[in-house]
């Protein structure tokens, strides 16, 4: 057997060459040809931003033909221009972005404290199979739940103050990273755990450099939803919660616009609480979600 | 059929002269043994496997075949240490056999090099050392400066490749391999025979090849092991005397196969009634 073998050794090196060839020409076929290169940047934000803009300027335009003809009495539905104005002051004299930075800090804030508890939750109940089936469905159930309906309550614990606001955020936020995270290592396909084991990787190897990465898109859906049930949760705490010792967020203006009945101030309000979750949308979550599946070959990203 | 169980490497010396008869020479110690093993999967199932025995000698290139069905998968796993034998014994002389499966089963979010790096850090090869071998494993199956890719920009074949380059990187003396070519187009199936020969014959392996593609077997193995279904057994086996280079066209591996598709199409039609 062993002459075999090195008969066979010596005649297939005479082949080396030749399959060098055929599997360099095979390999090049077997691979997509080089993309064309992106279009400038220029370019690919008109082709993104146009289409949205024109069609926010035919909202603006439809609202102006509702003002003009009266539909409502002006100070219920006062015309673009006022709006405009009324923003602009309110940014010109700072309100708007103290009332920005507050909220956006407390939303950061909630959000990293959602992070690291979602996250060990997310971690336990994968790890236990009882707590997953003890506390799986409340934490399902607690997804659905506006969590605007936790305010009354967080408001008797913790009277009017930064706990109590917290205390919402995180209520709305914790259930969805969890569940995120653990969405995202149940779909992790069970081959990548037996690669693993021949590996030899350790059961922490295995977690670390297989089933954490593995779940990482569904992690990251789950921090994005997170973070948007972080931000609806954080309005409507401040909505309700208002005290002058608790700083002035969006929420606040909201409901100061309300109290004076001053229509162009809670436009002002909406739209300044819609830019600023755009914003955190199109700058921080779907870059990261876009590199996340790029990389993995899951979006043709154009 | 009592003695249940596997038994690592160093261990074995002792017991084995105790309790093999069969033994003859002490300097040929098989790389592969499986004595007696069957496997059931849930009581009262019928077995998958029933009483199998099979040796794979050093550097011995053994393809098994056989139907869908007949358990050659679930030898192959427990060869590779990831099932259990319901009963029997299993002998493997590497710690840990590598083993490819049908799909590559690599990691998308690494790198080609970083998929083979991963099996030389569970060995715990430190990170200088990894980066230069895994290029080198890289270049024993032709992808020599394609480390950096990423898995979705690679052909089948290719990744393929990168699955058996992994597999070297577990610097195991046995490799089993699950069907690892079913998947791929005929043209880059003969190119990977050629190439899997090769690294064969260099790196001195022993491999148990599982197949249900009669030429592929002959084609690529020193013996064929021919196995019948429900339960799953060993039916027969051929050397495979047929000189190298060998190519799936030639007429003396058609002529085998040809000998080795009529013994396991009567196999097959035993359970037609």
């Amino acid at each position: 057997m062993a002459t075999d073998l090195q008969r066979g050794t010596r005649a297939d090196a005479g082949n080396v060459a030749e399959e060098r060839a055929v599997v360099a020409g095979l390999d090049e076929l077997g691979t997509d040809l080089a993309l064309p290169p992106r279009p400038a940047i220029g370019r690919r934000l008109l082709r993104s931003a146009l289409p949205p803009l024109l069609f926010l300027a035919a909202l603006v335009g439809i609202w102006q033909l509702a003002y003009l003809a009266k539909l409502k009495p002006s100070y219920a539905l006062p015309g673009p221009a006022d709006v405009a104005q009324v923003f602009w002051e309110t940014v010109q004299d700072g309100r708007a972005a103290e009332a920005i930075w507050t909220s956006l800090s407390r939303g950061a804030i909630g959000f990293a404290l959602s992070l690291v508890i979602g996250t060990l939750l997310g971690l336990a109940m994968w790890g236990s199979r009882w707590l997953r089936a003890a506390i799986g469905p409340i934490v399902s159930g607690l997804q659905s739940l506006p969590s605007v309906a936790w305010v009354p309550a967080a408001i008797i614990w913790f009277q009017l103050s930064d706990a109590a606001i917290y205390t919402v955020v995180l209520l709305g936020a914790v259930p969805s990273i969890a569940n995120g995270l653990l969405s995202g290592m149940k779909q992790v396909p069970p081959l990548f755990d037996r690669v693993g084991r021949v590996l030899g990787l350790s059961a922490v190897g295995r977690v670390r450099h297989v089933l954490l990465p593995a779940a990482l898109p569904g992690y990251l859906g789950g921090l994005r939803q997170g973070w948007a049930f972080a931000w609806r949760s954080l309005m409507a705490a401040e909505l309700i919660t208002y005290s002058p010792k608790l700083g002035q967020g969006l929420g606040q203006l909201l409901n100061i616009g309300r109290e004076l009945s001053q229509m162009s101030l809670v436009i002002t309000s909406i739209a300044l609480i819609l830019v600023v979750g755009v914003a955190i949308e199109l700058l921080v979550f779907a870059p990261l979600e876009r590199g996340v599946l790029a990389r993995r070959g899951l979006t043709t990203s154009r | 059929m009592t003695d249940t169980g596997r038994t690592a490497v160093s261990v074995r010396t002792a017991h084995r002269a105790a309790s093999g008869p069969e033994v003859t020479a002490p300097a040929a110690r098989p790389a592969v043994r499986v004595q007696g093993v069957s496997q059931v999967f849930g009581r009262g199932a019928p077995p998958v496997l029933e009483r199998v025995d099979l040796a794979v000698a050093p550097g011995e290139f053994v393809c098994l075949l056989g139907a869908s069905g007949c358990g050659k998968s679930t030898l192959l796993n427990l060869i590779a240490g990831l099932l259990e034998p319901t009963a029997g014994r299993i002998e493997v002389s590497a710690e840990r056999p590598a083993l490819m499966f049908q799909e590559p089963a690599l990691l998308p979010w690494l790198t080609a090099a970083r998929n083979v790096e991963l099996a030389l850090q569970a060995r715990g090869v430190g990170r200088a050392e990894r980066r230069a071998e895994a290029a080198r494993l890289l270049e024993v199956v032709n992808l020599g400066g394609q480390g950096d890719k990423r898995v979705h920009e690679l052909s089948g074949g290719m990744r393929q490749r990168v699955a058996l380059a992994r597999a070297l990187a577990q610097d195991s003396s046995v490799l089993l391999m699950d069907e690892p070519f079913s998947a791929l187009d005929a043209i880059t199936r003969d190119v990977l025979h050629q190439e899997l020969t090769r690294v064969w014959a260099e790196q001195r392996l022993s491999i148990v090849f599982v197949t249900h593609n009669v030429r592929e077997a002959v084609r690529l193995g020193q013996r064929v092991v021919l196995m019948g279904s429900r339960p799953g057994r060993i039916v027969r086996e051929w050397p495979i005397e047929i000189r190298h280079p060998r190519t799936i066209e030639s007429p003396a591996v058609s002529a085998l196969a040809a000998e080795v598709t009529t013994e396991l199409h009567r196999e097959i039609s035993r359970h037609g009634h």
